[in-house]
């Protein structure tokens, strides 16, 4: 650990629920059909749904059979992510990437652009050795960032990566809104998620196929999921 | 009348050695009995046997290797515990956790990796079809993605 990351874990100001709103599953409250996404203005204090991901359970196909993997999940660490992954013998890296995106930029996407400041968000949030993970769980958090730090950070996940292994990643495929709900990501089981709404973002850019396919350029393989209300989920293979 | 200022979570303060609130301590900290920081400290502390609590009030820079880890304060450094690590509400630790089980409240946060070691399991090592010896410090595969089963768009 850095003594940065420590710093600023310790001295910024009060951010986002790390465990992602109120409410355990027991309490979730409403069920979404396979493939719909719920995104609803952030002063409406949602409560948690669960939704089908067929994203989620191709990445779990993908790894299945195999125990003692390296996960990383990059939607804080949740009581629910946590008993999911360890019972399937993984260890877990956790990490509030919302969180570290306020602390490092603010919320403003124009802000992602300082070649300082980028070195300093990779280095507080990614300091790992090279092929650490054999598994990345990213939910929505590369939405939100603009297309220096955005690129930098695919590059750095491409260097943390094993070969072989696979990262998950949700866009809004959406090319007219400028701002989508973010949400805290919780395993229900392989194919399913409970979305806690953690409040609208803007988005630095479109993502359609072509640019995704463009991003993720230096890995091997990329598949997408297209579902309904312009969510593409995505499973890249490095 | 009470006039505790805090509450000691899950603790008997008669079997509780305490460091307060305006107390700071660098070096290191053994114990054999349960120990409760609510003050400062820098270094390690290990307490095998027993429980360590890590009051709201409560900053370490330190190690921890206790049988149970309750945190409802400030940790930086890596938490190993025998039995069990607890991350209460408002909780922020940034430190590698090792330990048996694990709960983590809603409002603590975590940054770090999370170790579970199950006391009676042993290494699962599946062996790999058709590979003559085993990968040294990777993953095991029991069985590889098939092939064209992993549709790619490109």
């Amino acid at each position: 650990m850095l003594p940065e990351k420590l710093r600023s874990f310790f001295t910024a100001a009060a951010g986002q629920n790390a465990a992602g709103g109120p409410g355990s599953p027991a309490g979730v409250s409403r069920v979404v059909p396979a493939g719909s996404f719920s995104a609803r203005p952030s002063f409406h204090a949602a409560a948690p749904v669960t939704r089908q991901s067929r994203g989620l359970e191709q990445f779990f196909f993908n790894i299945r059979d195999i125990v003692g993997l390296s996960i990383l999940d990059l939607s804080g660490a949740t009581q629910e992510n946590i008993n999911f992954l360890t019972s399937l013998g993984h260890k877990i890296y956790s990490q509030d990437m919302m969180r570290s995106l306020d602390e490092a930029f603010g919320r403003d996407p124009a802000e992602q652009t300082n070649p300082s400041r980028i070195d300093y968000f990779l280095r507080t949030n990614f300091d790992y050795q090279p092929d650490t993970f054999d598994g990345a769980l990213l939910w929505d958090s590369l939405q939100f960032m603009g297309p220096a730090l955005l690129n930098a950070t695919v590059d750095r996940l491409h260097d943390l990566m094993r070969p072989k292994s696979y990262l998950l990643a949700f866009f809004n495929a959406h090319d007219r809104v400028t701002e989508v709900m973010s949400h805290a990501f919780r395993i229900g089981d392989n194919q399913t998620i409970l979305l806690a709404e953690r409040g609208m973002r803007p988005t630095a850019q479109v993502f359609n196929n072509r640019n995704l396919e463009k991003l993720f350029g230096k890995f091997e393989t990329v598949k997408f999921f297209l579902t309904r209300e312009s969510l593409r989920e995505v499973i890249v293979r490095r | 009348m009470s006039s505790t200022p805090y509450r000691l979570p899950d603790t008997d303060p008669r079997n509780t050695a305490t460091i307060g609130k305006s107390v700071k301590i660098i070096g290191q900290i053994f114990t054999k009995e349960d120990l409760y920081v609510d003050g400062d400290v820098e270094g390690t502390i290990e307490s095998q046997e027993n429980k360590v609590t890590v009051g709201p009030n409560g900053r370490v820079q330190a190690s921890i290797r206790a049988r149970e880890v309750v945190i409802l304060g400030q940790v930086q450094g890596n938490v190993e515990a025998a039995d069990k690590v607890d991350l209460r509400k408002d909780a922020k630790l940034v430190g590698d956790i090792a330990s048996g089980r694990i709960s983590i409240e809603d409002g603590a946060l975590f940054k770090g990796s999370i170790d579970i070691r199950r006391r009676s399991r042993k290494p699962v090592r599946k062996p790999v079809v058709g590979a003559p010896s085993p990968v040294p410090a990777g993953p095991v595969v029991a069985s590889p993605v098939p092939a064209g089963g992993f549709g790619i768009k490109r």
